[in-house]
């Protein structure tokens, strides 16, 4: 088998065969075995796309070029350490009672299939079966975050579930329009599907069909990006969900709503009007920025918190890819892999924290540095990491971001530098007392895995410092392919 | 006449009776009749994939009309009828806010649609801009029965009304799209309903009600 049939059949099966096990210790373990397993194959599919170039499966159903296999990379990553977070994460939580054995059977399997469902949606050329991959992973996230049962959870999950699902239909309806275009070029078949068919005739596409089709996946997807104001499912979902799915909700599903917006873009550029598609996405994007900034400031609940942040950062990234430079598609892909790390790490961090100090609200999480010194200040780092600190890597891609916005929107970064201060000043000042505040008297240890943490933060200390010429360089050949029309 | 002509008006009539259901299924506050309205417009759907297929000459289609017919005028609407008797709320009658206002909404959202869909050149036989534009003014409708409705259960036919008319525009415009993409869709709109139908149970049995509306209000006292 090839690598891209390991990495999609590893997560398909073993979500099949974690469904049964009962033992709840072997099912985590097992886990993480197949996540070691699915990011093998990732890193074997990226060394080959990386060696030979964009590279098509028989049957034209998926098709990887420098893009799509930089995030199945990142995504593999990702899904492969919040495994071995979850692992005594989940363990602590079912001898707290708050989850039941049943219940932890779901959650490894249906966990396996939501990273399948993002897996299928990053390497498919169909769009149809991007669409299909992006609407399975969804309904497989609305079961994990509704896993608890509490009122909230369930409340939560259902808004998930409505809100996505209509943006989810907008978005079919954006890919209908699409297909009846691609159609009247490439006959009415799979080829008027096939992003890389469409591509090439991109330029020969009707242009107000595009438009048309472009403005349902700004919407349609978007929601799934969480921009505002389609954002509302998303602190709940973040909040009322067990920690790992929090933080690969925010680490990579948002990640490949993107990715699918993105790539709509890169099709309607070439024959919409010069600018249209670029400036209604920044019209969003400062929105987005501007509004998560302000409510970071008043948030009570740590992951709802942390949750604003991502819809900050998702802003941010959705900048850049709307100004559409080759300096800005760099910073955007850049600090779509260091916020992916960064994120998710602050959510491993988060969700022990919670657990020794007995609840999510941020009042009662003080003092982890005197009581839990490493996490707290793996906390501590992680935030200075994801405010844009010198010298991680989001530094690197804001300042790439901002040099770019001033190259092409004066007025823009102005108010971003304005708006990242306010983002800037939130973080910092509800993560102080975190950190440094007065323990509290019933403060218990817990057994915790740091090192999903540690590795994150080393990789985006890594990226800041200096990028590695294979990494700069596949981000330039995707830069180039998102680019290539402009 | 030409058979494009003729099939131009057939589905004309077609887009015609989507729309009207779906302004039925806006008004409609009784459980029962509302799952009537919802099969039909299953029925309309495979109807008109039928004929597409029949005069235009697609032989995938009659696979597409026969799923439809089998899974939306058929397979989700004895399901949901089931869920609905089994948690006991078939015989509620639904409170509706305003319903003349929530029908001039829809009127405007119809005339929206028109203006959204001006840009969309010429596209198949089969469609026209008015039908795009219909199908499009179905999506809005679905979605405003999703704003409007307290109940879990009403707001869930809206989601499915949308989803039927994205079939309709898939239909209309691509006479259909490509065969796996629509079973793949199809599956998603099945495993949909069956999670939705699991957490029916999860709301009852936590809440006591499937009434949305009420329970987010609850939470919110709760809060302060």
């Amino acid at each position: 088998m090839s690598p891209l049939d390991w990495l999609l059949f590893i997560p398909a099966v073993s979500g099949a065969v974690l469904l049964g096990v009962t033992s709840a210790s072997l099912a985590a373990w097992l886990n993480l075995a197949a996540s070691a397993g699915t990011l093998w194959a990732a890193v074997a599919l990226a060394r080959q796309v990386l060696a030979q170039g964009a590279w098509y499966s028989a049957g034209g159903w998926f098709y990887l070029d420098a893009f799509s296999v930089f995030l199945v990379a990142l995504t593999a990553l990702v899904a492969f350490t919040t495994s071995a977070f979850s692992r005594p994460y989940l363990l602590n939580e079912v001898a707290k009672g708050r989850i039941t054995a049943g219940r932890l059977r779901l959650y490894h399997g249906v966990y396996q299939w939501f990273v399948l469902g993002m897996l299928v949606a990053l390497t498919s050329d169909n769009l149809g079966l991007l669409w299909i991959a992006l609407e399975a992973a969804t309904l497989a996230t609305v079961l994990l975050v509704s896993l608890y049962r509490t009122p909230d959870a369930i409340l939560a999950a259902w808004r998930y579930l409505i809100l996505c699902g209509v943006g989810i239909a907008l978005a079919l309806f954006g890919t209908i329009l699409l297909f009846a275009a691609g159609s009247e070029v490439l006959g009415h078949g799979d080829e008027a599907l096939r992003w890389s068919q469409l591509h090439l005739q991109a330029e020969a596409l009707a242009p107000g069909l595009m438009l048309t089709a472009f403005v349902f996946f700004l919407v349609g997807y978007g929601t799934k990006v969480g921009l505002v104001p389609l954002h509302r499912w998303l602190p709940d979902a973040h909040a009322e969900g067990p920690t790992p799915i929090s933080a690969v909700l925010s680490g990579l599903l948002l990640n490949v709503a993107l990715y699918a917006l993105v790539r709509c873009k890169s099709l309607v550029d070439a024959s919409a009007p010069a600018g249209t598609t670029g400036s209604l996405m920044a019209a969003f994007a400062i929105l987005t920025v501007s509004v998560a900034a302000v409510a970071l400031h008043r948030q009570r609940d740590v992951k709802r918190f942390f949750s604003y942040s991502s819809i900050e950062h998702m802003g941010l990234m959705t900048l850049a890819f709307a100004i559409g430079t080759p300096l800005a598609l760099f910073a955007g892909l850049l600090h779509m892999t260091v916020h992916a790390l960064v994120k998710s790490g602050i959510f491993f961090a988060v969700g022990h924290a919670s657990q020794a100090m007995g609840g999510q609200q941020i009042h009662r999480i003080r003092g982890l540095v005197h009581h839990h010194p490493a996490l707290g200040w793996g906390l501590v780092v992680a935030t200075l990491a994801i405010a844009g600190f010198p010298p991680f890597g989001l530094f690197t891609s804001e300042f790439l971001l901002f040099t770019a916005a001033v190259d092409t929107r004066p007025v823009l970064a102005a108010w971003l530098l304005l708006v990242l201060g306010v983002a800037f000043a939130g973080l910092l000042r509800q993560v102080q007392p975190m950190a440094y505040g007065a323990p509290p008297a019933d403060a218990r240890p817990v057994t915790v895995s740091l090192w999903p943490l540690y590795l994150h933060l080393a990789v985006a200390l890594w990226l800041g410092l200096s990028i590695p010429d294979f990494l700069a360089d596949w981000y330039r050949q995707a830069a180039h392919l998102l680019g290539g029309a402009a | 006449m030409n058979g494009g002509s003729l099939l131009a008006q057939i589905m004309s009539v077609a887009a015609a009776l989507l729309l009207l259901s779906a302004f039925a299924l806006l008004a409609q506050r009784h459980m029962r009749a509302l799952m009537h309205w919802f099969a039909l417009q299953g029925v309309v759907l495979a109807l008109a994939s039928a004929l597409v297929a029949a005069l235009a000459d697609v032989p995938e289609l009659y696979f597409s009309a026969v799923l439809t017919l089998a899974l939306k005028g058929m397979f989700l609407p004895w399901l949901l009828w089931r869920l609905v008797v089994r948690l006991g709320v078939h015989r509620e009658v639904e409170p509706l806010w305003n319903i003349t206002a929530t029908l001039l909404v829809g009127a405007a959202l119809v005339w929206f649609a028109f203006q959204v869909a001006l840009p969309v050149e010429r596209l198949t036989h089969a469609a026209t801009r008015n039908t795009i534009a219909i199908a499009l003014a179905c999506l809005f409708l679905g979605l405003l029965m999703m704003v409007t409705r307290r109940k879990a259960v009403t707001q869930v036919v809206g989601l499915l009304a949308m989803e039927n008319a994205l079939f309709f525009t898939a239909v209309a415009a691509t006479y259909g799209m490509p065969l796996v993409v629509e079973l793949g869709v199809a599956f998603d709109v099945l495993v949909a309903t069956v999670v939705i139908g699991l957490f029916f149970f999860h709301m009852r049995d936590t809440f006591d009600s499937l009434d949305v509306a009420a329970l987010e209000r609850r939470m919110r006292e709760g809060e302060e």
